[in-house]
């Protein structure tokens, strides 16, 4: 009785212990404040133009998409994607493409209007997106993530 | 640590201490006393020069330390300044970052040793297995290390290998969020980077510690692969015998890292790196230190990023089940016809992999690292599995004093 009781306080002042020393890898609170929502202005952005700003301490790129890039993005097959998703799932406004410009597949940033779609191209590893941000070939698992923004009037968009 | 010593100190005060701290004992039956095979080659004084440059990294790394500061915004100016101002600077640092390729020339030479030889094999197989967590660690220390000086290499090659870890079905995110200390690689990432960097050598030390416990329990294998039957005729004492030879090849080893040091300092470097870190632009062309290239090449021949990860660490950890891969009941490559073959095949396609691991991610590389790939993991999976069945292997000899003087030698009948 005296075994079990001495085994299973050390067993939870063990666990105890740990947590604290595993859980000061997080991140921290100033990291988690200095992650607060950045605003972009977007009437200095060009129709056809990416411009790419940091949140969070990767890129974050608003794409103005042409004519042509949202009709590509609107008629592609979702057949042939790796993860499908409709265009109008991944922005609010048609010619505003807002996306985290990190590779899903090993996070090294994609170059933009590259690529046999014209919307990335990863130099990292080959991996291929389109003009919606779908993954479309290549290593990367997934589509390129899109943040949390709103848009707080036709010329202001909020990320984060 | 080879038994009870037999060793008497000659002064009093010798007698006195070994008496309540048997250290001297320790080292005499360990390093003195010690019975190697007679016929052991160069190639086995790696495990000298390894233990020669973890010493030489522990020493410069400690003092580069002192001036060198793990912050985003001045890591790369200290070590600048290194370079420039601190006296003697440029020889520690460029001492330290050659020293890194010159340790993985000699664990590479090393395990490609004990590959050719079945040193791996009955009863050494917790040796190999510590040598193995010994190059893990290596690898660790070596990636965190190249994190320090904060150039676009580094960042790009932190937040690639830590991206790795993404790759872990549900909990991937998390995993990578904890290690970054931050929703990318930044500040905290490079400061325990540094506190890591520092601490894993004095572990690889403790290992090392283990791993030549492990050797002087079974003893050395050596080139024709039996075991030493009689001491007396088989072995020479490890002084003056192996601590000489191994001197002398801790020497001409030195005369390959001073040149690397002196005439080409960063001939194994990529220019890249003296660029500072800029977490919105990546290089156009990533590679990660070349001890890496084959594991990478592994990494990027998979079109799956899962099993990619999977082949990247799979192709490392595969090396601790060697022992057991391996049927043959002849240990030394030296009397495997048929192993040598696949053996230096197996070296080729290393080094192959090295290369193609350093090309941009094309077709045609591709294609040829799948290809390598493929003879890779066959090597050990089937090709060593099936040998070991079909194989015919010349007989070795009775024992290592026949190997070295001729039959007969050994006295079957004293």
């Amino acid at each position: 009785m005296l075994f079990i009781a001495t085994g299973a306080a050390a067993a939870v002042g063990a666990g105890a212990v740990a947590w604290p020393l595993i859980n000061q890898m997080n991140p921290d609170a100033s990291s988690i404040a200095a992650g607060a929502a950045v605003e972009v202005d977007l009437s200095a952005i060009k129709e056809g133009q990416i411009v790419t700003i940091k949140w969070r301490g990767n890129p974050i790129f608003v794409r103005h998409r042409t004519k042509k890039e949202i009709e590509d993005a609107q008629n592609a097959n979702l057949g042939e994607m790796r993860d499908p998703q409709t265009d109008a799932a991944r922005v609010k406004k048609p010619e505003w493409l807002v996306l985290i410009g990190v590779c899903t597949h090993l996070g090294c940033i994609p170059q933009g209007h590259d690529g046999q779609y014209d919307g990335w191209l990863c130099h990292c590893h080959g991996s291929v997106y389109d003009t919606s941000g779908r993954i479309r070939q290549g290593p990367a698992p997934r589509n390129l993530e899109v943040p949390a923004y709103t848009f707080l009037s036709d010329t202001k968009l909020s990320v984060g | 640590m080879s038994g009870p010593s037999t060793f008497v100190p000659k002064s009093a005060l010798g007698r006195w201490f070994e008496s309540r701290l048997p250290v001297m004992g320790l080292v005499h039956s360990s390093f003195v006393a010690y019975p190697t095979p007679r016929n052991l080659n160069y190639w086995w004084t790696f495990g000298a020069i390894l233990s020669f440059m973890l010493g030489a990294q522990i020493i410069t790394g400690v003092v580069l330390a002192m001036h060198y500061t793990p912050h985003v915004d001045m890591a790369f100016n200290s070590v600048e300044s290194i370079m420039r101002d601190v006296n003697w600077g440029w020889f520690l640092r460029y001492a330290h970052a050659n020293g890194a390729s010159m340790f993985f020339i000699a664990v590479y030479v090393h395990m490609l040793r004990g590959l050719y030889y079945g040193s791996y094999k009955a009863p050494r197989e917790v040796l190999w297995i510590l040598g193995v967590i010994i190059y893990l660690l290596m690898m660790a220390t070596g990636f965190m290390g190249y994190v320090l000086p904060w150039g676009q290499m580094s960042f790009w090659g932190a937040k690639v290998i830590t991206n790795l870890f993404s790759a872990i079905p549900f909990v991937g995110d998390t995993i990578t969020t904890w290690l970054w200390g931050g929703y990318s690689v930044d500040n905290p990432t490079l400061n325990r980077f540094f506190s890591l960097h520092y601490l894993l050598p004095f572990m690889i030390a403790g290992v090392v510690i283990l791993h030549v416990w492990a050797l002087h329990v079974v003893g050395q294998n050596n080139p024709d692969g039996v075991e030493v039957k009689n001491v007396e005729k088989d072995t020479v004492p490890f002084t003056p015998y192996a601590t000489i030879k191994d001197s002398f090849a801790v020497v001409v080893f030195l005369i390959l890292y001073a040149w690397f040091i002196f005439f080409t300092p960063n001939f194994l470097g990529e220019a890249d790196n003296y660029i500072m870190a800029n977490p919105l632009v990546t290089p156009p062309h990533i590679v990660p230190e070349w001890y890496y290239l084959p594991f990478y090449a592994i990494l990027r021949a998979v079109p799956n990023k899962l099993l990619g990860v999977c082949a990247l660490f799979g192709a490392i950890l595969i090396l601790a089940f060697l022992p057991w891969l391996d049927t043959s009941r002849v240990r030394s490559g030296k009397y495997r016809p048929a192993f040598k073959v696949f053996f230096w095949l197996f070296v080729l396609c290393a080094l192959g992999l090295g290369y193609l691991g350093a090309q941009p991610p094309d077709d045609g590389p591709v294609l040829a690292a799948r290809i390598l790939s493929l003879y890779y993991f066959g090597f050990f999976l089937v090709i060593l599995p099936l040998l070991g069945l079909f194989e015919t292997p010349k007989t070795p000899p009775a024992s290592i004093a026949d190997a070295v003087l001729g039959k007969g030698a050994s006295g079957a009948n004293h």
